[in-house]
Order: C-alpha cells, then sequence, then structure tokens
C-alpha cells in the first residue's frame, strides 16, 4: 500500500536553514546537509529546500548546497525557489535534485511547466501553489506570497495538471506560521480536482495536523518545517503518531 | 569495475552518489565497446521509452546491452532500465530491447497515477539483491510496469490498488521498477547486494 510521505521543508538563505519565510527577519536554524542527514535518517519520506532569497548570487550557493546533500541523503530532493527557465531547471537536476519546484514562473508562463514536462519528465515538475482564501474560493499569490494574481486556486490546479506537472506543493498562505493546523478545504478541494498528487503545507503545529490534512484534507504527502525545526517532533515520533491513527506510513 | 549507462537522456547522479557512497568503483558508459569492458552494469533510466530506445539505437548501445546481457554478467535496470529488457512497450508504441519476453503496460488502477511516493514490495523468491528486504518500502514514480510472458521471471510484486511486478530477476539480470538510489538503508542495502555480485562477477546459471 501506498504510504503517505512526511516531507520537512527548509527554508534555506545564503546556504543556511533559515525560519520566516513571509517575513523579513530571519532566524538561523542550522546547516542544511546536517538538518537533511538528521531528518533522513529520523524517517523523512523526502525533503523540500526553498532558496527563499533566491538571487542570482545566492543561486551558485544553492547548488552547492543540493550537490552536498545529494551526496550525503538517498531520499528524494525537491528544490524550489527562483526557478524561471528550463535551463535552472537542468542546472538543479544535474546538481542532485530529483525534482524541481516552481511557482511564480509558472504563473508567468504556464508552457514553462508543459516545456519542463516534456524535457525532464512530469516526475520531477512540482508547482507551488500559494492560495489565499477569498470568499468560497482561494486565490493564487505569487513573489512569496506578496502579489495576487486573480487566479483562482482549484482552476489554476487542474490547468496545471493538464501542462503537464507531476505533483501540486499547495500552502495556504492563511494557515501558514499559525500552526493552527492545514487548510483542510483547501487541500481537499484541489486533491479532489486533479489526479496528481498533492503535497499539502502550511500550519502545521503537531501530528494531530498532519492526521487531518492526510485524511479528511485528502492530501497524498505533508509538508512541515518548524515543528521538526524546532525539536519539538521528530520525524519517527510524528509517524508513530500517525500510524497510530491508522495512517499508512513508511515505518 | 560497474558501468553505469548513460544514453544522454537519464541522470546519473543520484545512482553514482549512492555508489560512492558504498564504495563501488564505476564508470560512465556511452558506447557498446566501453560497456563490454565493464564487469557489470547499472542502467538508471529516466525518461520515456521512445526517445531513450532512439537514443540507444542510434549510439550503438542496444546491441552492446544486448551483447552484455548474454554474456552472463550482473545487470541491474531501474526503472526504465527494467522496461527497456522486454520486447514493447505501451509508452510511446515503441519497441525495446527484447531481451526478455513480455510487455511494458501502463498500469491499470483507480489510484492516481503516475504512481508516486514509498510502496512495499512482496518477494516471490529468493533473490539475492533482496536478501532481507521482503515488505520493506522503496521509492517509486512510474505510469508503466513490465508483465512478463514467463511469471517465474518475477521477483517481488507491488500493490497500487492492484498488484503489478515490481522486481524482475533472472540471475544475474535485475531489473526494478523502484529507485533504490532514492530510497533510502533499504535501498542502499540492495545496491550494496548488487555490488556484491558484481564484485564476484557471479556466473548465469544461479536463477
Amino acid at each position: 500500500m501506498l504510504a503517505k510521505r512526511i516531507i520537512p521543508c527548509l527554508d534555506v538563505a545564503r546556504g543556511r536553514v533559515v525560519k520566516g519565510r513571509h517575513f523579513r527577519n530571519l532566524l538561523d536554524q542550522g546547516d542544511p546537509v546536517q538538518m537533511a542527514a538528521v531528518y533522513a535518517a529520523s524517517g523523512a519520506d523526502e525533503l523540500v529546500f526553498l532558496d527563499i532569497e533566491a538571487t542570482v548570487e545566492g543561486r551558485d550557493t544553492l547548488i552547492d548546497l543540493v550537490t552536498e546533500v545529494a551526496r550525503q541523503v538517498f531520499i528524494p530532493l525537491t528544490v524550489g525557489g527562483g526557478v524561471r527557465t528550463t535551463e535552472d531547471i537542468r542546472v538543479l537536476l544535474r546538481a542532485g535534485a530529483d525534482k524541481v519546484s516552481v511557482q511564480t514562473a509558472a504563473v508567468a508562463d504556464p508552457h514553462l511547466v508543459e516545456a519542463a514536462a516534456s524535457l525532464f519528465g512530469s516526475q520531477c515538475v512540482v508547482v507551488a501553489i500559494d492560495a489565499q482564501r477569498r470568499g468560497q474560493g482561494w486565490e493564487v499569490l505569487t513573489h512569496g506570497a506578496r502579489i495576487p494574481t486573480g487566479l483562482e486556486a482549484v482552476a489554476w490546479a487542474r490547468e496545471l495538471s493538464r501542462l503537464g506537472a507531476g505533483e501540486l506543493l499547495v500552502t495556504s498562505v492563511d494557515a501558514d506560521g499559525t500552526k493552527g493546523g492545514y487548510d483542510l478545504a483547501l487541500t481537499a478541494a484541489i486533491a479532489d480536482s486533479v489526479r496528481i498528487p498533492v503535497i499539502a503545507s502550511g500550519g502545521a503545529g503537531g501530528p494531530a495536523d498532519l492526521v487531518a490534512v492526510l485524511t479528511e484534507g485528502r492530501a497524498d504527502a505533508a509538508l512541515a518545517a518548524s515543528i521538526f525545526h524546532s525539536g519539538r517532533w521528530t520525524v519517527t515520533g510524528v509517524k508513530a503518531e500517525l500510524e497510530a491513527a491508522g495512517v499508512p506510513v513508511r515505518r | 569495475m560497474i558501468g553505469l549507462v548513460d544514453y544522454g537522456g537519464g541522470n546519473l547522479a543520484s545512482v553514482s552518489n549512492a555508489l560512492d557512497f558504498l564504495g563501488a568503483p564505476w564508470r560512465q558508459v556511452r558506447c557498446a565497446a566501453d560497456l563490454l569492458a565493464t564487469d557489470a552494469a547499472v542502467f538508471p533510466g529516466v525518461g520515456a521509452a521512445g526517445s531513450a530506445m532512439n537514443r540507444l539505437r542510434s549510439s550503438g548501445l542496444d546491441q552492446g546491452l544486448l551483447e552484455f546481457l548474454r554474456s552472463g554478467r550482473p545487470y541491474l535496470g531501474i526503472c526504465l532500465g527494467l522496461q527497456l529488457l522486454f520486447q514493447h512497450s505501451a509508452e510511446d508504441d515503441s519497441p525495446c530491447l527484447g531481451f526478455l519476453e513480455g510487455e511494458v503496460v501502463r498500469l491499470t488502477t483507480a489510484e492516481k497515477l503516475p504512481h508516486v511516493g514509498w510502496n512495499t514490495v512482496a518477494v516471490a523468491r529468493p533473490i539475492p539483491i533482496l536478501d532481507e528486504l521482503d515488505g520493506a518500502y522503496f521509492y517509486f514514480t512510474h505510469s508503466y510496469a513490465v508483465q512478463p510472458s514467463n511469471q517465474r521471471l518475477v521477483g517481488a510484486d507491488t500493490d497500487y490498488g492492484g498488484r503489478f511486478v515490481s522486481v524482475i530477476a533472472r540471475a544475474p539480470v535485475f531489473g526494478v521498477q523502484f529507485h533504490p538510489e532514492r530510497s533510502g538503508r533499504d535501498g542502499l542495502r540492495l545496491l550494496a547486494q548488487f555490488c556484491a555480485l558484481a564484485a564476484a562477477r557471479m556466473p548465469a546459471n544461479a536463477g
């Protein structure tokens, strides 16, 4: 039986893991290579690295980091942040990323998703959607959740699936950073509208939130950052809780 | 020396990183002559069957692979490197190498496709590369799977809304549908067990 995936997310800037994705004041959380190895040993099913500054100068540091992690960690690695072209994707895949996440560039040019899928295969094309509640639906935001796009999130998810995206990484901007639980309605609405895996993100405060989004929220995978970085929960500990709740996980 | 087959379509980094981690000597092979000079081969295919076969044909690696496979040296095909061993793939309606009899078909399941994530293997019989790995989780990402004509080639199968063949074994030729190089500790164990066969240059009559 296919296991639900637990994915620690490491936001990186200038070669360090930081906290504060949508804020200015970045707190240093540690060394990404070391943290990746610890999470992998603790049972993480996959790791996501997001370059939150995505500056041109930071790109080489990111590539070195991916190269180093890929030498030591043998679980799937997804890398994103500032990915604009198929060449950016090629460079990250060559460095050892298994999948590359695109977001803002996919909104600006949906053809990028199609081109990447046909060049490298859908399996390595993850599209991130930052969505914020608007009445009965959700609007897609870009540029680090600062710029509204006018796109409706569920319709956008369907379009991405049609263009060849392999997975969707869906972040609730409302829930992100609150530790009050994932946006289950958003995740379920998207998971029910597409036939590709959905990774839920934003709002994890503890194992009960992961249980909820992997059952009621119908997500295939749950991404979390601060509950792991703070040391409050290990991946092993979260998986034990998931297993006790009847969620299939890899042990 | 293990030859890592590079047909210009796949990404070798994760497999070569895993072999380095295990301390197994390897080198990239891009033509039949280089392949036939190695003791064992790993073929980490990524991408679609049709374009992979075209690239193999244009470099002569298709004939090189067949000769290598018939020579009784250890071979490990990963994902597409497993599928191409068979006669035909429904992906791109492409002819394949035809070393083994059977077809590559789209998975029949009510579940989402591609099948992405960690799933278990049920080992059918003792297979050297799967020693102590019955029930282990491996990382999959695919929409197609092999259907061998000869069921005795099945080394393990996996359930995804219906069972499909996830490992083929005709020792010393093996093929796995999942990605051992991305499957954590158990994936490294499988690769280490293959490397041990490679180091021993196991004869062809063991399966």
